[in-house]
């Protein structure tokens, strides 16, 4: 549905870029068309879950170098795992948020074809996820807070990855960061899918834009090991509760930034706002904690997580 | 349409009734006396796959094996103690058929989950043991599998005692959705935590540890062992294939591939496991401390 509805937006935006000229009747009828989008966006809501995939996964939804470039300031990037390579599908390095230094980390997808595929359209190895893991530590050892954008459809399931031990770097990632003794925020913006996603993702609060999703596998994969049929993958979207609302409820996440009608895309300032009012906020709660606070809250935080039932036979 | 069916009442053939087979496949006296081996195809007794504790007398396959039968190879004698053993499932997602199907394994199984924790001795040593079983659900990690293994990480690491997770698992199970993913940062910290309090943690991988269980808490034992031949990997090597669009070469993800990766200590086989353990427990004995059960 949200599908079609972004198409006519964009049918209204084409159509209002070519009016050019200043005669009334343009004016009436750019003015009708402005009003005929906006009124499209704001039918939006309540999305059933399939449009927040589509919408997390759109295209043109701001990516981690966006988010960089409109809420931090001074960012220097940090390349490598310093053992044997550089993964561009993590960025990761030290910036300057409202003056203070923090990390930031997060996995990188590209804008267009060319750079999606030097960047394995988001899908890191395990030297991104050391990559990460090496500049959580630097992060601890001048206690700067950690910032983290997910947005993967899951760690890059290849041949290499494997030989390297992507199950290990993952795991050892999880592991450690549960022992941080700095502020960390991990801010679900896209798709989070898998182990991929949760390995940037053990965080004293997870943050999530209200149509990004975040599950234990994609759809189409969740889908074809259930079901064994990947094109059952609307059906998935609908059960998996996979969704900001969902997780909110489920008390994996802690709080749902709210998008700009239309999704991320439709408005990208709007949504740089209230990311880093968000942010702020988190960052200036957990900045009054204890090193042992923090580490306690983010332990019980996924302690509590899925505790069973106990029926005594 | 069936032209039958226009016949009247009188005339036409009842529909046969076929008396259900009586047959419970899980009984002893139900059960084929020759066993195929499925790595070489070729057949043996019983008699010997039971004397050989499961592993393939023909090829060295180590079949997967039950969670208790497993701890009864490596605990002593009489030491098994369960722990949590009521702990079950929930269905966060409402996922059709899951407690159904939950249910069935349990019934088939005797087991509620895919885990068994206990505390038990090795060679006198007390230890905390978990082991995951994969013929219940593949031995995935849902929220019942991810809390027994988390309790059994935090006792040991209140009794100051050492622990040994045997994984054999599909990873994360689907039907419990986001839960399932969080067991493993839920899993992982636990080890971590336990790891820095002086804990030793001996993580013994068995066919197959797959998913998210090799990229949470089986990845991250201080000492890393494997049964011979076990499939170990992230990904699994039919989504690998697809992925990268050929054949994976033979042996690949498989426990020697894991130690020549620098992933495994030692591969161990099934008939010297007890004794590789017992020996490791030595080695890390704590003098004055925890000398016997």
């Amino acid at each position: 549905m949200i599908k079609e509805v972004l198409k006519m937006v964009e049918q209204l935006e084409a159509e209002e870029q070519a009016l050019q000229g200043d005669a009334p009747e343009l004016a009436l009828r750019r003015r009708q068309l402005e009003r005929d989008r906006r009124e499209l966006l704001e039918s939006c809501h309540d999305l059933p879950a399939e449009d927040r995939v589509y919408l997390a996964r759109h295209p043109r939804r701001p990516k981690i170098d966006d988010y960089i470039a409109a809420i931090f300031t001074d960012f220097f990037e940090q390349r490598g795992d310093r053992q044997c390579r550089e993964d561009a599908s993590i960025l990761g390095g030290v910036a300057l948020f409202h003056g203070r230094p923090v990390t930031v980390i997060g996995h990188r997808k590209g804008h267009n074809m060319q750079e999606s595929m030097k960047y394995n359209f988001g899908m890191p190895g395990p030297e991104g996820y050391r990559k990460a893991l090496r500049l959580m530590e630097q992060a601890q050892k001048f206690g700067r807070p950690i910032i983290t954008f997910i947005d993967t459809p899951g760690a890059y399931p290849g041949k290499e990855a494997e030989e390297r031990g992507q199950g290990e770097a993952i795991a050892r990632n999880l592991a450690e960061m549960s022992k941080l003794d700095v502020p960390v925020i991990a801010v679900v913006t896209g798709e989070g899918s898998s182990g991929g996603a949760l390995a940037l993702g053990v965080a004293n609060r997870v943050l999530m834009l209200e149509n990004a999703i975040y599950s234990v596998l994609s759809p189409e994969g969740f889908a074809s090991i259930l079901w064994r049929d990947a094109a059952r993958s609307q059906e998935a979207c609908r059960v998996m509760k996979l969704t900001a609302q969902d997780l909110k409820e489920g008390g994996v996440i802690e709080q749902v930034i709210t998008e700009p009608d239309g999704g991320a895309q439709a408005d990208p300032g709007a949504l740089f706002a209230q990311v880093d009012k968000a942010l702020q906020k988190n960052l200036e709660e957990l900045c009054g904690m204890s090193a042992a606070q923090l580490r306690e809250q983010r332990y019980e935080k996924f302690r509590r997580i899925g505790r069973g039932t106990e029926e005594s036979a | 349409m069936d032209l039958k069916n226009l016949l009247p009442r009188g005339i036409r053939p009842e529909p046969k009734i076929e008396a259900a087979k009586r047959t419970i496949p899980k009984a002893a006296w139900e059960q084929p006396e020759m066993i195929t081996c499925k790595a070489c195809q070729r057949r043996a007794t019983r008699a010997n796959w039971n004397r050989s504790l499961q592993v393939c007398p023909n090829c060295g396959y180590h079949a997967p094996i039950g969670g208790y039968y497993r701890l009864s190879l490596v605990l002593d004698h009489g030491s098994f103690c369960e722990l949590d053993a009521d702990v079950q499932g929930t269905d966060p997602l409402q996922f059709p058929d899951y407690a159904q199907k939950a249910a069935d394994q349990t019934r088939a199984t005797g087991m509620k989950e895919a885990a068994v924790t206990a505390k038990g001795t090795i060679g006198g040593m007390p230890v905390v043991a978990a082991v995951l079983d994969s013929q219940f659900l593949m031995g995935s990690m849902g929220t019942a599998v991810g809390e027994k293994i988390t309790r059994a990480v935090e006792y040991a690491d209140r009794e100051k005692l050492p622990l040994i997770i045997f994984s054999a698992s599909g990873g994360a199970r689907m039907q419990e959705g986001i839960f399932s993913l969080m067991q493993m940062a839920k899993t992982s910290a636990a080890i971590a935590a336990f790891g820095e309090h002086g804990g030793l943690y001996i993580s013994v991988l068995t066919h197959p540890t797959t998913g998210g269980v090799t990229a949470s808490f089986a990845s991250l034992g201080d000492i890393m062992l494997a049964e011979p031949g076990a499939l170990i990997g992230f990904a699994g090597p039919r989504v690998i294939e697809q992925t990268i669009g050929e054949k994976l070469p033979e042996g690949f993800q498989r426990s020697e591939f894991q130690q020549d990766h620098g992933f495994v200590d030692e591969i161990v086989p099934r008939s010297e496991m007890r004794d590789t353990l017992e020996k490791i427990l030595r080695l890390h004995e704590r003098k004055g401390e925890n000398k016997t059960a």
